[in-house]
């Protein structure tokens, strides 16, 4: 009864203060799409054939998701969890079938004028499955078992997406090798990935220019890399040979062997993908972030239009409404994946920090919040919403002011779309709805 | 292992990245304005509103200077799609070499590829007809209208002035102007350039990322255009056409003023051009032709030519005497033509008789006169200088050495030599007026312009006051000239010396005397002949005149160059402009076709 009691009354433990900043995005996001769409012949908030009108219905449905959700018991999304995850992946292999193309990827269901797009919602399921998988086998992630069974509940759904294709949302499940960190992953796996973006930055840099070598004549850049690889490697063993201890040198001589040889192959793999493997379009936008040479005029455009937008706002803003890059269409479908660009420019440089710094407040009580419940499938999904938020602000924000390629995911409830933001309040609440009843569940 | 821990790893990777992107737009939006440029490149736009140039009419209200709509081939490189470039060039007759020359122009520095940079300037309407209608064929090209001026009445080019475009140290002198502006370079245009230029306005308009513009704030902040005014000038169309065909084929000029007003009536300097030439894309072609012509057209004889005043300056003489009290009307002088060269047959003159028969030999003792007036008795070089000094100050009084307060742009002042004149020429007490003697009869250092001559002529017939001459009487319809020609310049000589000079100078065209060819039936003419020598070639012809001589009307200075005396070409021509002004019919057609048929344009 008391148990009983408890449970009913979980949504009066909810964390106001996550809602309020949830409630801010929403409506503050609204506002900005409505500035960025705006239409003159439309000048209505609630139009219905508008965007702004749109996303006010998106907002509704949302609404009434997020409610729904609170009154959902915890104990719901741990059970079933699996036929979560398996109803949204059987959208993704649906969508494969049934799909709308829409800008050459197979990622929507058509209903009428509105679109669902099952990605969105696939996280939710990898994120609860993850959790339960982690939270009933003790997982640490030591052994290869474990790993393997994590790495095919994230890269099934992230390999269907793939085959849509719709590459950026698979860079957001990222966001999962972080939250298998924090349960025992070992920390390697970071420094690994930051030495991957180093070297691949490196790789392609080199790449993109030819030099002529000795003997050999013209060659890719990346030689040249592998060149500077191999003498830091003699460098490194000749100081080993000299300056250690012989008990401690053999194992140095394999990371040593393992750094050259790992990273020569990396590098040359990126270069050969770059050039070989990506499609044309995909090499232009990791080249236009880089500041690399691009051939054709205009690939840049986007890129451009975002960052001008950006600085046009200055410190303070243009103000609302009066952004000249916004209010004359400048950065194309601004309110979807470029809306943080609106903000930015009407709100200025406290807005877009306002923002940034929203998120990483949301982002860090949100993984404060996973760090409080007492059980781990909870702490496990809490982790899976903060990464997901995070890799999200990582790429959207950075593609916008220019420390990111050209990737189209959405920022978390700013963008316009239906399936990100019922996608999104979904994930956040479920979470909001776990941490409400976390006293009444023991460990 | 404490993976407890790792949640701090995590909270550190993100806030990291939180403080990245924070400096990150910090460098874009407050450490640069050079995204805030780009931005307002792109998508803000000053449309500038150019206000129609006011127009001139004549006295009488005939147009003068009108305004005609012109267009510029624009481009703007950012919005330029692959075209026909073939096709393109055919339509605006334009070679490919010329287009892609121009094409690269405009991307070129100062030139932007989001700025639109003009490609063909001035096209005519019917032209542009043509080319409109295909423009829609080619994005990024647009016309855009200019005005230009017309000349209707085809007369007073230099009177009137052109219009041109702003050099850059213009822009650099004046803020108000920019590049691509039209300017007032001479005349009227010049001298009246603020008030006929108007006020520009500015539109503030947003424009999208197809090019379509649109108002900024609801137009709050725009200005709009203000009309240049419009000016009545002086002149009379029908006296100044007149005036330049009596002097075609001739090098010279006429002035023409309303004695009572200073109003400028005509002002002929020949040979003349058609003012349309310096209008539009002819401009510089026309400019290079007229600039090169050895019979300089381009030269206002009437304001900037100066010549030695001769005989008629016997007559500024005359009442400068008269008034410092150094000789009486009924002074005689012996024509001693030792010393002095003269002509006819008289000996011994009083003053009107002298003026009459121009005898040189009396002049030179009514300025010497003057000059030694015995203020030093001691060193007659001391003495020279204090009566050379007072002689000065009643010349500048006559406007000599002065730019009369005109309105008329670039006037020459002439010269009337002074004390430090001849000090810096002969040397500090090494002359006295033995030296300079030839000053009395309008010879010597002295120079003048016509239009001081006219002046003089006003001077006398207003019995010795003046308005400073110039070419607008009324600044927008029905407005006043400018505050300094409603003012009397009073000479400090007494009315009653005048009527001497008047009666002599009636004389003169009177039976017998030298300017008899300016006599008209029922109009009294007032006139002084000269002759302005001018070695090794002929000589100058020049004669002023005023009628009638009881409140006159119209005062005129005429100089024919290398046409000899001055009684032979100039006193008819001056007659004839007097029949025109007053009667506006001439009833001696036979003078008006001697006059017509002279050519002296190779003597």
């Amino acid at each position: 009864m008391k148990n009983n009691k408890l449970k009913n009354t979980g949504v009066e433990r909810v964390d106001w203060i996550t809602v309020i900043v949830y409630l801010f995005f929403v409506v503050f996001g609204w506002m900005n799409i409505y500035s960025a769409a705006y239409d003159h012949a439309h000048p209505n908030i609630f139009d219905f054939s508008q965007e702004y009108g749109k996303q006010f219905i998106w907002i509704i449905v949302s609404f009434l998701i997020a409610i729904l959700t609170l009154y959902v018991e915890g104990d719901f999304f741990n059970k079933f969890s699996i036929y979560i995850y398996g109803f949204f992946t059987l959208l993704l292999v649906l969508v494969l079938i049934v799909g709308k193309e829409v800008n050459g990827a197979k990622a929507w269901f058509g209903v009428g004028d509105f679109g669902i797009q099952p990605s969105e919602f696939s996280k939710i399921g990898v994120g609860l499955l993850l959790a339960k998988y982690i939270a009933s086998s003790g997982a640490k992630f030591k052994t290869w078992k474990t790993r393997l069974v994590a790495a095919a509940i994230i890269g099934f759904p992230a390999g269907l997406i793939l085959l849509q294709p719709d590459v950026g949302s698979v860079l957001t499940f990222v966001a999962f090798i972080l939250v298998m960190y924090r349960e025992g992953l070992s920390g390697n796996v970071l420094i690994l990935g930051l030495g991957a973006i180093v070297f691949g930055v490196l790789s392609i840099v080199s790449g993109a220019g030819s030099i002529n070598f000795p003997f050999v004549g013209e060659q890719s850049g990346v030689w040249l890399l592998i060149l500077i690889v191999l003498l830091l490697g003699i460098i490194w063993w000749l100081y080993v040979r000299n300056f250690i201890v012989p008990r401690n040198r053999k194992p140095l001589y394999w990371i040593i062997a393992t750094f050259v040889l790992a990273s020569s192959l990396f590098s040359f793999s990126v270069s050969y993908i770059v050039d070989n493997v990506l499609e044309q379009h995909h090499k232009e936008r990791i080249y236009v972030m880089l500041s690399l040479p691009v051939e054709r005029e205009g690939a840049d455009y986007n890129s451009e239009m975002a960052k001008i937008t950006v600085g046009s706002g200055g410190f303070l803003g243009r103000g609302y409404l009066e952004g000249p890059m916004t209010q004359n269409n400048y950065v194309p479908e601004q309110w979807t994946d470029f809306i943080f660009s609106a903000v930015a420019e009407e709100w200025g440089f406290w807005g877009g920090t306002l923002i940034i710094g929203l998120f990483v407040f949301l982002i860090i009580r949100l993984i404060n919040m996973a760090e409080r419940q007492r059980s781990q499938f909870s702490r496990v999904y809490g982790y899976c919403v903060a990464c997901i938020f995070f890799m999200h602000l990582l790429i959207n924000v950075g593609m916008v002011i220019g420390l990111a390629p050209i990737i189209g995911i959405p920022l978390p409830f700013f963008s316009y779309g239906g399936s990100s933001l019922m996608g999104f309040t979904l994930l956040l609440f479920i979470m909001l709805r776990l941490d409400a009843e976390r006293l009444s569940i023991f460990r | 292992m404490n993976l407890e821990g790792r949640r701090f790893t995590l909270i550190l990777i993100v806030s990291i990245i939180g403080i990245i992107y924070m400096l990150r737009l910090l460098s874009l939006q407050v450490t640069t304005d050079k995204w805030q440029n780009k931005a307002s490149a792109l998508a803000e736009k000053e449309v500038i509103i150019y206000p129609s140039r006011g127009l001139i009419y004549d006295r009488k209200g005939r147009v003068l200077v009108t305004n005609q709509t012109v267009y510029d081939l624009m481009v703007l490189p950012r919005q330029v799609d692959p075209f026909d470039t073939s096709a393109f060039c055919q339509l605006v007759n334009l070679s490919i070499e010329e287009l892609r020359t121009l094409l690269k122009k405009a991307v070129t520095y100062p030139n932007v590829r989001y700025k639109p940079s003009p490609i063909i300037k001035q096209i005519t309407p019917p032209e542009y007809a043509a080319i409109s209608e295909q423009l829609y064929k080619y994005p990024g090209f647009f016309g855009q209208p200019r005005t230009l001026r017309v000349y209707p009445q085809q007369i007073g080019a230099l009177m009137l002035g052109d219009v041109g475009e702003v050099t850059k140290e213009t822009i650099e002198d004046n803020p108000y102007y920019r590049r691509g502006d039209y300017i007032g370079l001479g005349g009227i245009e010049k001298a009246y350039e603020v008030e006929l230029r108007g006020k520009r306005g500015v539109k503030y308009v947003f424009r999208d990322n197809l090019g379509i513009e649109r108002n900024v704030a609801g137009g709050k902040l725009d200005s709009s255009a203000v009309e240049g005014t419009q000016l009545i000038a002086t002149i009379d169309a029908e006296l100044q056409r007149y005036g330049e065909k009596l002097m075609q084929n001739k090098r010279g000029c006429i002035v023409a003023i309303e004695p009572s007003t200073g109003e400028i009536l005509a002002l002929v300097s020949a040979p003349t051009y058609d003012p349309n030439l310096l209008v539009g894309r002819a401009r510089g072609h026309n400019f290079n032709v007229l600039s090169r012509d050895v019979q300089k057209p381009l030269f206002n004889r009437a304001t900037q030519a100066q010549y030695r005043p001769g005989s008629i300056f016997k007559l500024a003489q005359s009442l400068t005497a008269l008034q410092v009290g150094a000789i009486t009307p009924q002074t005689r002088i012996q024509c001693n033509r030792a010393i002095i060269g003269c002509h006819g047959s008289h000996s011994y003159d009083d003053l009107e008789m002298a003026i009459v028969h121009s005898c040189n030999p009396y002049f030179r003792g009514v300025m010497q006169r003057v000059v030694e007036g015995d203020r030093d008795k001691t060193n007659r070089f001391r003495d020279a200088r204090l009566g050379l000094d007072i002689w000065q100050n009643y010349m500048k009084g006559f406007g000599f050495g002065t730019n009369l307060g005109t309105d008329i742009p670039n006037v020459k002042t002439g010269l009337v030599p002074g004390v430090a004149f001849y000090d810096k020429w002969y040397g500090e007490y090494q002359w006295a007026f033995s030296t300079i003697y030839s000053l009395s009869i309008g010879e010597g250092e002295m120079q003048v312009t016509p239009l001081q001559m006219c002046n003089l002529a006003c001077i006398i017939a207003n019995r010795g006051w003046y308005v400073s001459p110039h070419t607008v009487r009324q600044i927008g319809l029905g407005g006043r000239p400018r505050d300094e020609y409603l003012i009397r310049h009073q000479l400090p000589i007494d009315t009653s010396y005048f009527t001497n000079v008047v009666n002599a100078m009636e004389k003169v065209v009177g039976p017998g005397g030298t300017g008899g060819r300016a006599k008209l039936k029922n109009i009294t003419v007032c006139g002084k002949t000269g002759t302005v020598q001018n070695e090794p070639r002929e000589d100058h012809a020049v004669f002023i005149c005023f009628a009638p001589k009881e409140n006159p009307k119209i005062a005129l200075s005429v100089y024919v160059e290398n046409a000899g005396f001055g009684g032979t070409w100039s006193a008819p021509i001056a007659s004839l402009m007097i029949e025109k002004f007053l009667n506006d019919s001439i009833a001696d057609p036979a003078k008006e076709k001697r006059i017509l048929d002279a050519n002296f344009l190779h003597q």
